[in-house]
């Protein structure tokens, strides 16, 4: 996915990017997801099931060092049921 | 809705508005004053209100007119109460939009557009009309009940003949289901006849038939259609300043006159039941907003504002309008599940948690309603895997709905567990089982 | 001809054989994994993911062994298929039908295999479409496997063997896989927790 441009390093907004950092973040698209439970495998730290066996994601950041897991998971699921989103 | 005792009476605390085009002073609005009656005639509502106000509108007026809704602050009146000119202007951005009209209702017990619809079509026709204009749509479809399908076909029909609008009107009519009248499920049933909400993220980008899509509830449009000729300033002489204007109510249950009203918001609820004839006996608990909402216990309650700041602090908000009314010989329990039973059946079942954790949570609240033995920590983590994991919200307004319930009835959960129960009257109307 | 190219000769045919073979094991493993990742079964100690991604390794390995098999088959001196046969079936002037099913065979094949490469920008409907290719796919490579090879080659009997236990694994999964579809997803959700994984969530929102 294209990233947008980081702004211009000036002092005065300095503060209000480095709150929002730039992250990724985990969704399922609940209509598609059919509770194979594949990222719950793959992803056991971020991603969990509940009683009928469908992904919870209890943590929708993903911190850096998961980041490739996270998208070897995205990959993973057979119906693309999991997005992983960029935003800045 | 089936209800037979409910007899729709339609009453405003003054009397018939003043005759001609002038702004109606007092309440209602919408709906004509005085006994209830078949609908309201193109001509009659003309002479009410006055010709519409011209739909052919150039972007300058458009603006113009979308800034004066804004300013009038008028809400969605189909639950989720998004400010309209927001809608309007994020539609309106993009090219050959379509309006749709939505007045499925499948609440069963919310009356509210279908009595809306069968005594001032026009003034709903009106407001999708203009809609349209405000959107640079070249069509609007309105979506309605089966019961006011022939209604609304012959107001349509008649300001054809009239040659009134600019654009055509398409009438549907709803499927009669429950998440039917959600905004995604009704794009999908008017393209492709499948009453289920779609993962389409924006439908004011992409909608029906790709289009930017405006869904607007149609009590909506008919305060859109008044606002249009009235103004802000008068759309806000009644209601309070954060959330101004009149609404559509459904009161029912233990009140002496179930019926269909309209307030201006922040009326207190006890004016409310008295306008429906007052409470037929003490009241144990009301059930606000709808089968979505939350319990409340009546003590508390009936002093509070009808509206979304006035009953926060008791953990409900006006949502679609309902007031039901719980008496004292029945019990909030059995209620309670015979709802979410109902709810659980009317899951779209597309998404994994609504589908399956629903009917475990009807099951486990039967068992409460029972007296069986249940688990309340295993419905607590059943009803949290099932908050907010579905595409739409139905399973969080079932959710919602059972968490005010085992607050509000907690004591009768002790009485259910010693092995006795308040009484097993019926109140709340849930619709037959019907095979699939 | 030399005699050295005529062992060389030999070598291609057998290697062009060898791989046919192999290669249609490979491609019934990868029908049967396919089915069973489908219907979420998977041995039980093994994670539901390596059902999927052994489908998809085996799949992507074939193809090496599909390139060793056509290059060898086309390569082979003592017979003319021409490299248009590659891709377009039926115009091999050597035993036309037969090539030309597993012409066939690498079309459909190829169209699930690229399909599934560029899942993610195709989206999930179209993809699915495709991939039904596959069940047509295989009974076409099968037939080629019959056809192809001479008559005496069938009659080896770990060739026969070979052939037989494909097309029965892969009968067993189809069968399995219309049982599946007929009998519609389970009333109760999917078996909740496999052993050795994390317990749901504890959070309960009060």
């Amino acid at each position: 996915m294209p990233r947008r441009s980081q702004r211009p390093a000036c002092p005065a907004t300095q503060a209000p990017v480095m709150a929002r950092a730039a992250g990724a973040r985990l969704r399922i698209g609940p209509i598609a997801c059919d509770g194979r439970g594949l990222c719950a495998e793959l992803l056991p730290e971020l991603i969990t099931l509940d009683d009928w066996g469908y992904p919870i994601i209890t943590r929708a950041a993903v911190p850096g060092r998961l980041l490739a897991d996270a998208r070897e998971t995205v990959r993973a699921c057979p119906l693309l049921a999991l997005r992983l989103e960029h935003r800045i | 809705m089936r209800a037979a005792s409910a007899s729709w009476c339609e009453a405003g605390p003054g009397g018939p508005p003043p005759p001609g085009p002038m702004p109606p002073e007092r309440l209602p609005r919408l709906l004509p004053a005085g006994p209830a009656a078949g609908p309201v005639s193109l001509s009659a509502h003309l002479a009410r209100y006055g010709p519409p106000p011209s739909a052919r509108l150039d972007q300058r007026r458009r603006k113009a007119l979308t800034e004066e809704v804004g300013r009038a602050g008028l809400t969605g009146r189909g639950g989720a109460a998004f400010p309209t000119a927001r809608k309007l202007a994020a539609v309106a951005a993009g090219r050959a939009a379509v309006v749709v009209a939505n007045g499925t209702e499948g609440e069963p017990a919310s009356a509210k557009d279908k009595v809306l619809m069968a005594r001032s079509p026009h003034l709903v026709l009106d407001g999708a009309v203009l809609a349209a204009g405000l959107t640079g749509a070249g069509k609007a479809v309105i979506v309605v009940h089966r019961s006011v399908r022939e209604i609304i076909g012959d107001a349509v029909a008649e300001r054809r003949r009239a040659r009134l609008d600019h654009v055509r009107i398409q009438v549907v009519t709803a499927a009669d289901r429950f998440v039917a009248g959600e905004a995604r499920a009704v794009v999908h049933w008017v393209e492709r006849g499948i009453p289920a909400p779609t993962a389409t993220p924006r439908l004011h980008e992409r909608g029906l038939g790709g289009a930017p899509t405006l869904v607007q509830n149609v009590e909506t449009l008919a305060h859109l259609a008044l606002i249009a000729r009235y103004g802000a300033a008068w759309f806000r002489s009644a209601g309070t300043p954060a959330e101004p204007g009149s609404m559509l109510v459904t009161v029912l249950g233990a009140v002496r006159q179930p019926c269909v009203l309209e307030i201006a918001i922040g009326t207190p609820v006890r004016r409310i039941l008295d306008l429906a004839g007052g409470p037929s006996g003490p009241a144990q608990a009301l059930l606000l907003g709808g089968y979505c909402g939350s319990w409340t216990d009546a003590g508390p309650a009936v002093s509070l504002p009808f509206s979304a700041d006035g009953l926060a602090p008791l953990g409900a908000g006006p949502g679609a309008g309902l007031v039901a009314v719980l008496p004292e010989d029945a019990c909030g329990i059995r209620e309670t599940a015979r709802v979410v039973r109902y709810l659980a059946s009317q899951s779209a079942g597309q998404c994994g948690p609504c589908r399956f954790g629903l009917p475990a949570v009807a099951g486990q609240v039967e068992r409460l309603a029972d007296g069986r033995t249940c688990d309340l920590r295993l419905l607590r983590r059943w009803l949290g895997q099932v908050d907010g994991r579905g595409a739409c919200h139905h399973p969080d307004g079932a959710v919602r709905l059972v968490r005010s319930a085992l607050t509000v009835f907690a004591a009768e959960l002790r009485q259910h567990a010693e092995g006795w129960c308040r009484g097993g009257r019926s109140v709340l109307p849930v619709p037959p089982r019907r095979p699939r | 001809m030399s005699l050295a190219a005529a062992g060389g000769s030999q070598a291609l045919w057998f290697v062009s054989r060898g791989s046919g073979l192999a290669l249609l094991v490979a491609f019934s493993a990868v029908m049967v994994l396919g089915v069973a990742a489908r219907m979420g079964s998977a041995p039980r100690r093994w994670p539901r993911f390596t059902v999927g991604e052994l489908h998809r390794t085996l799949a992507l390995f074939s193809v090496a062994f599909l390139v060793l098999h056509v290059i060898t088959a086309i390569l082979d001196p003592f017979v003319t298929i021409g490299w248009t046969a590659t891709v377009l079936p039926f115009v091999s002037p050597y035993r036309g039908v037969a090539i030309g099913l597993g012409t066939l065979a690498v079309d459909l094949g190829g169209a699930v295999l690229i399909t599934s490469l560029v899942r993610r920008r195709l989206g999930f409907r179209a993809w699915r479409a495709v991939h039904w290719l596959a069940y047509l796919a295989w009974p076409v490579a099968f037939v080629h496997s019959l056809t192809a090879a001479e008559g005496a080659e069938l009659r080896i009997w770990w060739v026969a063997l070979v052939e037989w236990g494909c097309a029965t694994a892969v009968a067993t999964a189809l069968v399995a896989r219309l049982l599946h579809a007929i009998r519609g997803p389970e009333p109760g959700g999917h078996p909740a927790v496999r052993p050795g994984l994390r317990q749901p969530s504890e959070r309960v929102h009060q």
